[in-house]
């Protein structure tokens, strides 16, 4: 796909269109977002980059369902999420956006299968939870408590549980923020992978510019609003990134 | 104010609805301790003043007739200081409006002034007149019951004769404070009455003249009460003396001091349960606390504070709340035992009431809940203050959780993940389960300790009133009366059966220990008041050869069947004999032995008599009974049993619905405190879990569910516990309030088991829904910017 191929002419898996984010504490109020437009195409690997504050993880919550814009829409199957309730948000959440967070938010008293099974048990076409952790090549740490687990392994621990449940979207803020980069390329590498077999749509945020050559797409992001965009002819394996 | 005064404030406020709901718990300790103490030292105080001040009597005897002389031979024995002779009698009073018998206890006193001993306080009109004998002074609860006032008239049967009384004034006396007729379990003003007559004039109309049948003495400070008995028993054992009994056992004063008992049991065994629940809620709240405090600790720590800053710092959070509680229950329990007492004083009357909050039931409750507080959570503040700084910096190292057996059997297989979750919870601190589901059974304990005093009047009404007394009316006749008499009494309207029945004053010994009580005397086949043993539900056949004795009589003694028992009879010819004991039964009021109605006759040395006639009674002609029972002469006493169920239904109802209602809601607000504190603590330290998975999709009733589910699943636990620990109190606080007038029996009904649990049920889903209002409100995004 180059550059120059219109972009209408993709499958919009996720549409957002001026979406602003204010928030206020006191009489200070801080623009997190100033007007953002974005269509998240199917089956593409996005990376979001930025200065720290610009406004990525808002977008990312936005998109997913986990917080309300201050104005504007996010469209997903033809349904406004800005119009759902609490309690469509969370069938939204449930059913079709797997998350990948910087601290893993795995339940420490659940095995790694456990934790992939507590997504399985409520979602509509879920793999089997050892499906989930061969994919990201934890088959044998299955029974392992989080605490056994070291970081690279409890996020591809999260990153099975997120995709265990074929998401249509797979949202990560800072998957590797806190891993060293050998064990951040592991988990790019099943993140790349998901993305690539199971061909969900992914958007990754991340401070590390080098890792947008594993995109599709890269959109840099300064003070609330997206200021570049990036299409990459060809996307770099992970396991060729270094950083 | 100090930067860390301000941080104990903060925290404070931080847990400021889990400090409320401890300080609840200690309140409610607090409130039955000051309660149960004030009320306590109030009837004391209340009791001692009236009888010092209205001279109440030391010592007590009745005889049947005893010439005046004897008073310098009485005032003669060392230790008597001051000696009162009067005359006393029953009789029945005809009352304008009021078909049923009633029974007056006319008292005689000096026409020229106040008595010496057991002075009357004048509530109303005036002393009576030695010009007019027909004048008497009544005791004010009658009065009261009837209307009466100083002005109106009554008919009262004296000796056989009816006259006409004027009322002139209306008292009370410390020598009735309880007061009930014979044979009653409970006062019935409506029905008994005191009345206090010229001692000229009653001891005419009781054949008494120039004599006395009751004494009463006040002894010289440090006199030996039993000596004095002894020789006032030898005194006026010719004239038919039936025995002395010091204060201790008068009857009024008896039941006066066996509830000051009950209320220092109840202000030592209840409020225990209350402060031990409360050191451990303190001591639960404090190590969450500290937990999420650990890096602030640290820097505490590092920036120069010292270990004993820190410990102050949190020993002042334990004291807030303490002293919160306590201020609580300070103020609730003084509001409380102003209500008690006030219900005491309609059960027992004093002219004064000396309630004031009593300092030291104030004392002490702070003093103990203090001491339980900081015993309680001193583990935790000393593992705070010895933090080292370093080690206080990193966050403590993640959870260890193991497979428990119960994931690897089939069923643990088949539990989904969010049960995973919370049954690992609950592996993970059992203590604290265990004490959490301890909290809530102490609870369910306490109300089922407290309803399950309805069941025990149901039972005690249910057994004594309708399966041992099969009779309507009990008749007492002024002398025994011979046997012939039972036919008379066939013959009047609506009568349908008629039984005799004897019961004389005796002492029962047995090895060193003596019992003064009487020996009831039935006929063969007896009918109306059988000898019912409540274990068996079955009737015994009186039997010549032996006493048939109460088990608790048995117990006291120390006797079992077998054993023979030397009765000595306190009446008529005193005679003695040795009877063995042929068989026990099981009662819950009162200790009765029991013989043949011809056995006794024969032991008195008297031809066959009667003294108690039992009667059944056609409902319709009941009116035209009581108007022929009220003109008999011989009838000396009549008792209903429908009205004394009424009365004793009455009167326990009034005084249970407080003390219940009491109880429930203090056992609430345990049960509450508990469950509450469980719930936000475990919110606390899952908060993080939870949001990730409301993230994850979870809808909110999912993520309640393992919150709520691990509290519900431990007040699930601890229902049953509750109910069996309920059970094992009542057995302690029955123990505790034995007296051998009730023992309070152990049948608590099913239904009272369920209200008891539905009680608490309610009182933990209260505070489950409060908290399930901030699961609701879980902050989702903020979780996902913070390590944990
Ligand atoms: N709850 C909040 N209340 C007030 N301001 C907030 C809140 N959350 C975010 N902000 C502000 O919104 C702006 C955007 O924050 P956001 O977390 O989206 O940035 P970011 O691009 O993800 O930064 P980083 O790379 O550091 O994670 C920031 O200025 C931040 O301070
Ligand atoms: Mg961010």
């Amino acid at each position: 796909m180059g550059p120059e191929s219109p972009a209408t002419a993709r499958l919009v898996s996720l549409q957002a269109r001026g979406l602003t984010k204010v928030y206020r504490t006191g009489d200070v109020r801080v623009h997190a977002l100033r007007g953002v437009d974005l269509d998240l195409y199917a089956r593409e690997l996005l990376v979001l980059v930025g200065h720290s504050g610009s406004g990525k993880s808002t977008l990312l919550n936005i998109l997913g369902g986990l917080d309300a814009p201050s104005s504007g829409s996010v469209l997903f199957d033809g349904r406004d999420l800005t119009d759902a309730d609490d309690k469509q948000l969370t069938g939204y959440r449930r059913d079709h956006v797997g998350f990948v967070f910087q601290f893993y938010n795995l339940i420490p008293s659940l095995t790694a299968a456990e934790n992939v099974g507590l997504v399985t048990e409520i979602s509509r076409h879920p793999m089997h939870p050892h499906a989930a952790l061969e994919l990201v090549g934890l088959e044998e740490r299955m029974d392992h408590f989080p605490a056994q687990l070291s970081g690279g392994e409890q996020q591809r621990v999260a990153i099975a549980r997120a995709i265990a449940k074929q998401p249509d979207i797979l949202l990560c803020d800072e998957p590797t923020g806190a891993l060293d980069s050998e064990t951040g390329i592991l988990v790019l590498e099943a993140i790349e992978k998901v993305n690539r077999e199971l061909g969900t749509t992914t958007a990754v945020i991340t401070h590390n510019t080098v890792i947008g050559s594993m995109a599709d797409r890269v959109l840099v992001m300064a003070d609330g609003a997206i200021s570049e965009t990036h299409e990459n002819a060809d996307r770099r394996a992970p396991g060729e990134l270094s950083w | 104010m100090k930067a860390l005064d301000r941080k104990v404030l903060r925290d404070l406020w931080h847990v400021r609805g889990q400090a409320l709901a401890i300080a609840l718990v200690i309140a409610s300790g607090v409130a039955v301790l000051v309660m149960s103490l004030s009320t306590r030292n109030a009837l004391i105080r209340t009791k001692d003043a009236y009888y010092e001040r209205y001279a109440f009597a030391h010592v007590f005897a009745r005889c049947k007739r005893a010439p005046g002389h004897l008073i310098s031979r009485i005032a003669a024995i060392d230790g008597v200081q001051v000696v009162q002779t009067r005359v006393k009698g029953l009789a029945t009073l005809d009352i304008a409006g009021f078909d049923e018998p009633v029974l007056g206890q006319f008292v005689s006193i000096p026409e020229n002034g106040d008595p010496a001993l057991n002075r009357l306080v004048l509530r109303r009109g005036r002393w009576i007149r030695a010009s007019q004998p027909d004048e008497v002074v009544l005791d004010e609860p009658f009065a009261e019951a009837h209307g009466f006032v100083p002005g109106d008239e009554l008919v009262a049967v004296l000796n056989g004769n009816r006259r006409t009384l004027s009322v002139v004034g209306i008292a009370l006396s410390p020598e009735f404070v309880f007061s009930m007729g014979p044979g009653a379990l409970m006062p019935d003003a409506r029905r008994f009455g005191v009345l206090w007559m010229g001692s000229e004039a009653l001891a005419a109309a009781f054949d008494q003249e120039g004599a006395f049948n009751d004494v009463s003495l006040q002894l010289t400070w440090g006199a030996s009460s039993a000596e004095v008995i002894e020789r006032l028993d030898r005194i006026l054992e010719p004239y038919g003396g039936v025995g002395a009994v010091a204060r201790r056992e008068q009857g009024s004063n008896w039941f006066l001091m066996n509830e000051i008992d009950q209320l220092s049991t109840m202000s030592m065994i209840l409020p225990s349960i209350f402060l031990i629940v409360s050191a451990f809620l303190t001591n639960m709240v404090l190590a969450r606390l500290v937990e999420t405090e650990r890096t602030q600790i640290g820097l505490m720590k590092a920036f120069g504070y010292g270990t004993r800053t820190v410990a102050a710092h949190y020993t002042k959070l334990v004291l807030v709340i303490a002293g919160l509680g306590i201020l609580l229950g300070w103020a609730i329990g003084t509001w409380a035992g102003r209500m008690n007492t006030g219900t005491y004083a309609q059960t027992f009357r004093f002219p004064i009431l000396f309630y004031r909050p009593d300092a030291a039931s104030f004392a002490i409750s702070a003093l103990m809940t203090l001491s339980a507080a900081l015993l309680g959570t001193w583990a935790v503040v000393r593992r705070a203050a010895l933090l080292a700084p370093a080690q206080a910096m990193v966050p403590p190292s993640p959870p260890l959780y193991r497979k428990s057996l119960l994931a690897r059997t089939r069923l643990g297989q088949w539990l989904d993940q969010p049960t995973r979750i919370l049954v690992r919870h609950i592996a993970r601190e059992p203590w604290r389960a265990l004490m959490t589901a301890g909290g809530v059974a102490c609870s369910v304990a306490l109300l089922v300790m407290a309803l399950q005093w309805y069941d025990a009047i149901d039972y005690l009404v249910e057994r004594y009133f309708f399966d041992s007394q099969r009779q309507h009316v009990t008749i007492g006749l002024a002398e025994p009366q011979a046997s012939s008499v039972v036919a008379d009494f066939r013959h009047l309207p609506g009568v349908m059966a008629v039984e005799p029945m004897r019961i004389v004053g005796a002492d029962l010994h047995f090895g060193t220990v003596t019992h003064r009580g009487s020996v009831t005397g039935v006929p063969s086949n007896a009918q109306l008041m059988p000898i019912f043993d409540e274990a068996s539900m079955a009737v015994y056949e009186p039997l010549e050869g032996g006493l048939i004795l109460g088990s608790r009589l048995a117990e006291k003694l120390g006797a079992e069947i077998g054993d023979a028992v030397w009765v000595e009879i306190l009446e008529g010819r005193r005679s003695e004999a040795m009877l063995p004991i042929v068989a026990l039964i099981e009662t819950s009021i009162a200790l009765p032995a029991y013989l043949h109605i011809r056995a006794l006759d024969r032991l008195l040395r008297e031809r066959p008599g009667v003294e108690y006639v039992n009667l059944l009674v056609d409902p319709h002609e009941e009116a035209n009974l009581y108007r022929r029972l009220k003109d008999l002469p011989a009838v000396s006493s009549v008792l209903l049993r429908r009205a004394a169920i009424r009365s004793f239904d009455e009167s326990v109802a009034k005084n249970m619905l407080i003390f219940v209602s009491l109880f429930c809601a203090f056992s609430c607000a345990l049960g509450f405190g508990v469950a509450y504190n469980a719930a936000r603590v475990a919110l606390s330290e899952r908060g993080r879990e939870l949001a990730t998975l409301r993230v994850l999709g979870f809808h909110r009733s999912e993520v309640s569910y393992i919150l709520l589910g691990e509290v519900g699943l431990l007040i699930l636990l601890s229902l049953p516990t509750g109910c069996l620990l309920g059970r094992a109190l009542t057995i302690l606080m029955a123990s505790a309030f034995d007296t051998e007038l009730f023992r309070i029996p152990l049948g608590i009904e099913p239904s009272t088991y369920g209200l008891a649990v539905c009680i608490a049920v309610v009182a933990t889903l209260l505070s489950a829904g409060i908290v399930r209002r901030r699961v609701d409100r879980l902050p989702l995004i903020e979780v996902l910017k913070t390590r944990e």
